[in-house]
């Protein structure tokens, strides 16, 4: 992966390639608590939005460079998060669900009125562009991403990633079994929300430009956050990256094409429809599955 | 208070209650397919949507009152609901997955069709039914000639507040004198004892997925004399529904109705006193004090104080 700018590719190429970075580092973010942790969130474009405007206004406001936004996303980030869980978690499934899209919707409302500190719709611009090449881009968003895959793995494969599957499987029984369900549903949302904030801040930093209708977009981040990892598969180490090569490249051959261009949220929903009816644990999940179907689809009847 | 302070807020409160008219039959019909089946169906927003392009449509090449088009939208909704539910919904019951909440995702999925194909077939103008009647109001005045505060009652606000009442009366009495709905109910309390009762459950749940989405989908004619379509309407009226029945209690048809009133009231008043842009944000700060104070909502409330301690 570290060598794929050595090929001298174009910048609408790098371009498609720092995306599916990007998303693979939401994708991430969102495994770790809605595939791992069973909390499915529908408003992870709250986070992407605090890291986005924890960057954009540290320029905006006081002048300094956008890459502090990613350490000071951390902070700002953990914060919401705490908030958002005091408020959130204390709900189960589906209502947990639809309490984050509200949490998304509401800051994007918020973003959008407070012109005096967000500048509302005009969203913020960030004048001087760090790097005109995209290759070191590339390598900020790649060490990024490589961090949250060795986070993720670590936590996983920790102690507190028992604990998390445990909540998933049966809340009751695990906090029966003496885990703190709420300490530790709150841990997955914090690591999970700054991951996303990571995102949000590199977004910030190399788009140059934010505004509330982009970063806190329900369909254009919080779902395709979810169908990222669906695709690709849930609560897997690999199925976020497969899920973002696989949206992002067809999100941008559906657009670029003439007549159905505008149509992309059809073919994203009809592509969500097949997969929970067909593979409702994403490719990689289901890849025993896939790979049955296939097999039988080429034996001669 | 002046007199212009409290014809403020008198003019606040009725269009407050006139839109918390519209908003709880939108409550309704998702309250009571969560009643049913369990499941929070976030494509409600969207089948509302299709309603009032359904009425759209009749209004621009036909002619047809959107107020008359609810004969006809609603049946068309109601058919489309069995459908989705049918086809979609039902079978990802029985798939087996690591995540329950596939079939949210699912409604999901079919809301973002149904908007898409919206912004293809209508592209993503704003439209409207521009009805003779659309500016006509009651003044105060006109009834009483020394009236100290001027108070105005819009015309189509308060035919669609009317005929909500009307569907919403309906709906009770198809839920509580019929045979089918009483069924209904008995899914909706408990699914394994309505079976053994000889109640056809997966039945029931079709027919349950088809009246929501009726029901939203005559608020989308309702709607259409005094707003605008666009074809991503559907997600604020989504989320307004939800807001409804947990503000109402899950599942409960009477909370839904007091909680589009409560929340019909709140968003007037907001975006009178605080300004227009803050309605939405009103909206959800309701919703996060009532996941914090009153978890289960209006129902609860009415429940504890019938059965005591």
């Amino acid at each position: 992966m570290a060598l794929i700018p050595l090929l001298g590719l174009n910048s609408y190429l790098m371009h498609i390639l720092i995306l599916v970075v990007m998303w693979s580092v939401i994708g991430m973010a969102w495994n770790l608590l809605g595939g791992y942790c069973g909390q499915v969130s529908f408003g992870h474009a709250a986070f992407f939005g605090v890291g986005a405007y924890t960057s954009g206004m540290l320029y905006s406001k006081l002048g300094i460079s956008g890459w502090w936004g990613v350490p000071a996303s951390i902070v700002v980030v953990t914060l919401f998060a705490l908030v958002i869980g005091y408020v959130c978690l204390r709900l189960r499934g589906p209502y947990f669900a639809l309490a984050t899209l509200a949490i998304g919707v509401i800051l994007r409302i918020v973003a959008e009125n407070l012109v005096n500190v967000t500048g509302g719709d005009l969203g913020i611009m960030i004048r001087e562009r760090s790097w005109v090449g995209k290759t070191r881009y590339y390598y900020i968003i790649l060490a990024i991403s490589a961090l949250s895959f060795l986070l993720v793995k670590k936590i996983i494969d920790s102690k507190l990633g028992y604990y998390f599957v445990a909540i998933r499987e049966d809340q009751d029984a695990a906090e029966s079994l003496g885990i703190n369900t709420t300490l530790y549903k709150t841990i997955a949302l914090c690591l999970s929300a700054v991951i996303t904030g990571f995102a949000g801040a590199f977004y910030t930093n190399y788009m140059g430009y934010i505004d509330p209708k982009v970063v806190f977009a329900l369909h254009d981040i919080s779902i395709i956050t979810i169908m990222v990892v669906m695709v690709g598969g849930v609560a897997t180490f690999s199925g976020p990256i497969v899920g973002a090569i696989i949206m992002v490249i067809l999100a941008e051959a559906i657009r670029s094409l003439p007549i159905i261009g505008t149509a992309h949220h059809t073919f994203f929903g009809i592509l969500l429809i097949i997969i929970i009816i067909f593979l409702p644990n994403g490719i990689v999940g289901d890849f025993s599955k896939l790979k049955k179907l296939v097999g039988r689809s080429r034996r001669p009847a | 208070m002046t007199a212009v302070q409290t014809e403020v807020l008198l003019q606040t409160l009725i269009s407050g209650i006139l839109l918390g008219g519209l908003y709880a039959l939108i409550g309704i019909g998702m309250t009571i397919i969560m009643g049913v089946m369990k499941i929070i169906n976030l494509a409600h927003g969207e089948l509302m949507m299709v309603g009032m392009y359904i009425a759209y449509v009749l209004y621009a090449y036909f002619h047809i009152d959107p107020y008359l088009s609810i004969l006809i939208a609603a049946p068309a909704l109601f058919l489309l609901g069995m459908a989705l539910q049918k086809y979609l919904i039902n079978p990802v019951v029985k798939v087996d997955s690591i995540l329950p909440e596939n079939q949210v995702i699912l409604t999901v999925g079919i809301g973002m069709v149904l908007a898409n194909l919206a912004t293809i077939i209508f592209k993503s103008d704003y439209l409207q039914t521009p009805v003779s009647y659309g500016t006509k109001a009651w003044y105060l005045s006109d009834l009483w000639k020394q009236a100290p505060i001027e108070l105005s009652l819009s015309f189509p606000w308060s035919v669609s507040f009317v005929v909500a009442l009307l569907i919403t009366a309906c709906l009770w009495f198809f839920l509580a004198k019929t045979d089918m709905g009483k069924s209904i109910r008995a899914t909706a309390q408990d699914k394994d004892a309505a079976l053994l009762m000889g109640v056809n459950v997966g039945r029931m749940r079709v027919i349950t997925f088809g009246l929501g989405s009726a029901l939203v989908g005559s608020a989308g004619c309702l709607f259409i004399p005094i707003y605008y379509i666009y074809p991503d309407i559907g997600g604020q009226f989504t989320l307004i529904a939800f807001v409804i029945t947990i503000l109402g209690g899950l599942g409960s048809t009477v909370g839904a109705i007091i909680g589009g009133l409560i929340l019909g009231l709140f968003e007037s008043l907001t975006a009178t006193y605080i300004g227009m842009g803050w309605a939405p944000v009103g909206r959800f700060v309701i919703f996060v004090a009532v996941l914090i104070f009153i978890p289960g909502g209006v129902a609860s409330l009415l429940k504890s104080r019938k059965f005591g301690k």
